[in-house]
């Protein structure tokens, strides 16, 4: 089948501003996925560039933004998407080339929740025990892949990209906060309690529908907004 | 002398940011020293975050388990390749090593009593090889995605350094054969960086993109072992890779063992849960080179469902749908995408698949990287390390048991980071870095500069082709040689591509053809390796030779790029405390 394309070319060193590149292309798309048909275009035109690794869904590299939605390419089926396909990078962080944005900013604001355990009593012999109910509380939170196709969907992260976290780090912050063997709770929600960080979050819910891994941050930015009440009563 | 390009020094550089070198550099940053860590991806990014099932240790919170029989099931898995000192280190250390794991975050799934949950694997017993024991460790059906992200995160909180989108070309190595670090390109900028340290660690994956089908990431593309060969040292039994009994057809996606674990079972066209006939015992959960014989012989009996015939199928549906989203949430969304079929309702197709590499970089129990240089085949090599799928201590031998990879990254990882630091404390002084050495590197990138009429990409298939078709499940001497034939001529195209890509900002297509001329390295020692195997042992079938054969083939390769160069080295057979588990009859 003859499938049309309009994919999005930038390279600062050609000195050109980025443009729309149409392509065409003889491909069969049943049961194919987006990233499929870019590497095909890559067979055809090398210089096509994008980030892509697993090809199955749980690396997060491949976040790019199809007729409008941001998505993993590797997951995303051809079949369905009204054509030419556009493939955009992710929006609003700043391209590097063509499919490739520069992320410092998003793993900035995921380095700055701390995301890691913080317990400082002396280590068990064994394992921490943890009740399968208090295990539960983390489903739902530790599969994010840090792909930040819900940040770049998130109007707030678009208008404070450098003070409001967005909802992939909000969550990964919340992630620790809901883990029963840790101990800095406490220390996390003061840090949150800000204006920008949490509070720029007005509940648009472009990031659950975002979400590849069909995860939900705004119920996870809920939980510490209602912490926080709950904290100041 | 200094090299014209921009150098940055640390006390240990560290390539590669899955399990294994995330691990290590875990031991040296706590230790307060300068280390790097180069990713060409970002590090969670790796491949270690598709491993599914879990990982592997006699915590015995299931059933009643210990370290020697997790240990004589690994001897007996590897076909009695493996090294039994080694086997018994990762064996003996398992528990810790998970326990520590978990200290750290991992949300590992949990059993009523609050311990972390074990699911039962291929190859694990009770009591040396009697019933099936319970003994992998998961979170979910992610266990890889939970163990990298928090090996990640405590790497965060050490303050490690990390170079994201890094990708390493070379060793440096001095006339006297010292490891002085890296050459690397940063990708954004395409400039080459000269990344000095006293102690370097390889820890760079897997290759099984040397297949055209696999279940591994783009990504992986046995660059280290490419680095290896060029320095001049060898790789070790590269004849042996493991061929996964259940990948999706054609995409090549993994269905974990973990499947089979929770009560999974294979049927072929006629509905028959075929493994009975194979391994009356351990049915489906039998060692992975017997399950996907047993397919490929199902398959050649015409015993294979759908319009070709070459898959069969996987149940699960019976376990019934909340066993299925809570233990393998995963799986289901694979299923899905990829197969086309949701595991509640019907069975998934599967087919062997191109997995694993137990062969790779030989490596002492301290991850040293061992050679044959002056005194015999098991001298290290000053400053350099492996760890992770790429190295081989070897405790996989002919054929690795779900769940020891995992388990041989943190293992292997922290001794490596342990061995380091006492290296680091002996040799406090870098050595200088001699010009030619560097120069070297760069001539390698140069030549990418140069036009010429093949396509990197037409080459890629091609040799993915010819490993497909001639380096398969059966092996015999015929196919071999015309594979090795059709890959010299692959080798030859190589030297005649040229790239139309010229920017150097994130020029994928220039990383694409330096990771094709690893895997063409890695695929030849491959083929000559196997061709030089006249035995049947794990994962290695030659239809030519079926029996396994102690006499003359109990035994390492070591396979060296000048003249396509073999030796061999004895297996160790005598572990570090216990008795020798003698080779004999492997039946499951
Ligand atoms: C689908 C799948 C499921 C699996 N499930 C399990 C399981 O359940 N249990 C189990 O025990 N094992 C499992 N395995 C095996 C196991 O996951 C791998 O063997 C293991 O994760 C490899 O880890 P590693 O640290 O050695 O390498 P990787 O995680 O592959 O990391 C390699 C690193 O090296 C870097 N790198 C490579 N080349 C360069 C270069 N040139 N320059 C700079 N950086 C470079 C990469 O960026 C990456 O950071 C599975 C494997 C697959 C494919
Ligand atoms: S719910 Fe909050 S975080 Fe999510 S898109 Fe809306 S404003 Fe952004
Ligand atoms: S929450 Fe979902 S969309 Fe956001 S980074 Fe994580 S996986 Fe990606
Ligand atoms: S390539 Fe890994 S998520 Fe798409």
């Amino acid at each position: 089948m003859r499938m049309q394309f309009n994919i999005y070319r930038y390279d600062p060193e050609s000195g050109k501003p980025p443009c729309m590149q149409a392509y065409e292309l003889d491909f069969d798309p049943r049961g194919r996925k987006v990233l499929d048909v870019l590497m095909a275009l890559k067979e055809v035109d090398e210089t096509l560039a994008f980030r892509r690794s697993c090809r199955e869904g749980v690396c997060g590299s491949d976040g790019v933004n199809v007729n409008g939605r941001n998505v993993l390419a590797c997951i995303t089926p051809l079949e369905g998407l009204r054509q030419p396909i556009t493939v955009r990078p992710l929006p609003r962080l700043p391209v590097i080339r063509d499919l490739i944005v520069d992320m410092s900013q998003f793993f900035q604001h995921y380095r700055a929740v701390k995301p890691y355990l913080i317990n400082l009593d002396p280590e068990p012999e064994s394992e921490r025990l943890q009740s399968p109910a208090e295990r539960a509380e983390l489903d739902g939170l530790w599969e994010c892949i840090l792909c930040a196709c819900c940040t770049t969907s998130c109007p707030s992260f678009w208008w404070n990209p450098e003070r409001f976290l967005g909802p992939s780090a909000l969550m990964q912050g919340y992630r620790f906060i809901a883990d029963s063997r840790d101990q800095a709770a406490d220390e996390r929600l003061d840090y949150l309690e800000d204006p920008y960080r949490l509070f720029r979050c007005h509940g648009i819910m472009n990031c659950v529908e975002y979400c590849p891994k069909g995860l939900n941050p705004t119920a996870a930015i809920g939980k510490i907004k209602s912490l926080l009440v709950k904290r100041a009563l | 002398m200094s090299p014209r390009i921009p150098k940055r020094s640390f006390d240990a550089v560290i390539v590669g940011g899955g399990g294994a070198g995330l691990r290590a550099a875990l031991q040296l940053a706590r230790a307060d020293l300068k280390v790097a860590v180069l990713s060409k991806v970002f590090p969670t990014r790796s491949h270690t975050v598709s491993a599914q099932g879990g990982i592997t240790a006699a915590l015995a919170n299931v059933s009643d388990d210990n370290w020697h029989w997790h240990m004589y099931d690994t001897v007996k898995g590897s076909d009695y390749l493996g090294d039994q000192d080694a086997i018994e280190f990762m064996c003996r250390n398992a528990p810790s090593a998970v326990y520590e794991l978990e200290h750290m975050g991992l949300p590992f799934s949990r059993l009523d009593n609050g311990k972390i949950y074990q699911r039962p694997f291929g190859g694990q017993s009770k009591n040396y090889g009697g019933e099936q024991a319970v003994r992998t460790c998961a979170a979910a059906d992610r266990t890889g995605h939970a163990l990298l992200h928090t090996l990640y995160q405590r790497n965060i909180a050490a303050r490690t350094q990390f170079f994201d989108e890094f990708f390493a070309l070379d060793l440096v190595r001095d006339q006297e054969g010292y490891i002085l670090g890296v050459v690397a390109l940063e990708i954004e900028s395409g400039e080459a960086w000269l990344f000095e340290a006293r102690a370097t660690l390889l820890a760079t994956g897997g290759a099984c993109r040397i297949f055209r089908h696999s279940t591994n990431a783009h990504i992986n593309t046995g660059d280290g072992l490419g680095m290896v060969l060029r320095a001049g040292l060898p790789l070790e039994d590269m004849e042996f890779w493991q061929f996964h009994p259940t990948g999706i057809p054609e995409v090549g996606s993994l269905i974990t063992e973990g499947v089979r674990g929770e009560g999974g079972y294979l049927l072929n066209r006629d509905g028959e849960a075929f493994m009975a006939r194979y391994a009356p015992n351990a049915r489906d959960l039998a060692s992975r080179d017997v399950v996907s014989r047993a397919i490929a012989q199902e398959l050649l009996a015409g015993r294979g469902c759908g319009e070709h015939g070459d898959y069969v199928h996987l149940k699960i549906d019976h376990i019934g749908a909340d066993r299925i989203k809570e233990r393998l949430p995963g799986i289901r969304e694979l299923s899905m995408q990829f197969a086309g079929v949701d595991p509640i309702l019907a069975p998934i197709p599967v087919t062997p698949t191109a997995h694993y590499m137990m062969g790779g970089i030989p490596t002492s129990l301290h991850a040293q990287v061992v050679a044959p240089v002056r005194y015999g085949p098991e001298e290290p090599v000053p400053g350099l390390y492996a760890a992770g799928e790429c190295a081989c201590v070897s405790v996989h031998g002919a054929n690795r048991l779900g769940g020891n990879s995992l388990l041989d990254l943190v293992v292997f990882g922290r001794a490596a980071g342990e061995h380091m630091l006492g290296h680091l404390a002996d040799n406090p002084f870098p050595r200088p870095v001699p010009e030619e050495a560097v120069d070297r590197v760069m001539a390698r990138l140069a030549r990418w500069e140069r036009p010429g009429e093949e396509r990197v990409a037409d080459v890629r298939v091609g040799m993915q082709k010819v490993m497909q078709a001639h380096c398969g499940v059966y092996r015999n001497a015929d196919i071999l040689r015309t594979g090795l034939e059709r890959l010299t001529q692959m080798a030859d195209r190589l030297a005649h591509a040229g790239l139309t890509d010229r920017s150097r900002v994130f020029n994928t297509a220039r990383l694409e053809a330096l990771e094709l001329e690893n895997l063409m390295a890695v695929a030849r020692a491959t083929l000559v390796s196997a061709l030089a195997r006249e035995e049947s042992r794990g994962a290695h079938a030659r239809e030519d030779f079926p029996d396994r054969n102690d006499t003359h083939w109990l035994r390492h390769t070591l396979y060296s790029q000048a003249q396509d160069q073999l030796d061999y080295k004895p297996v160790r057979l005598k572990p570090l405390t216990v008795e020798t588990f003698q080779p004999k009859e492997r039946s499951y």
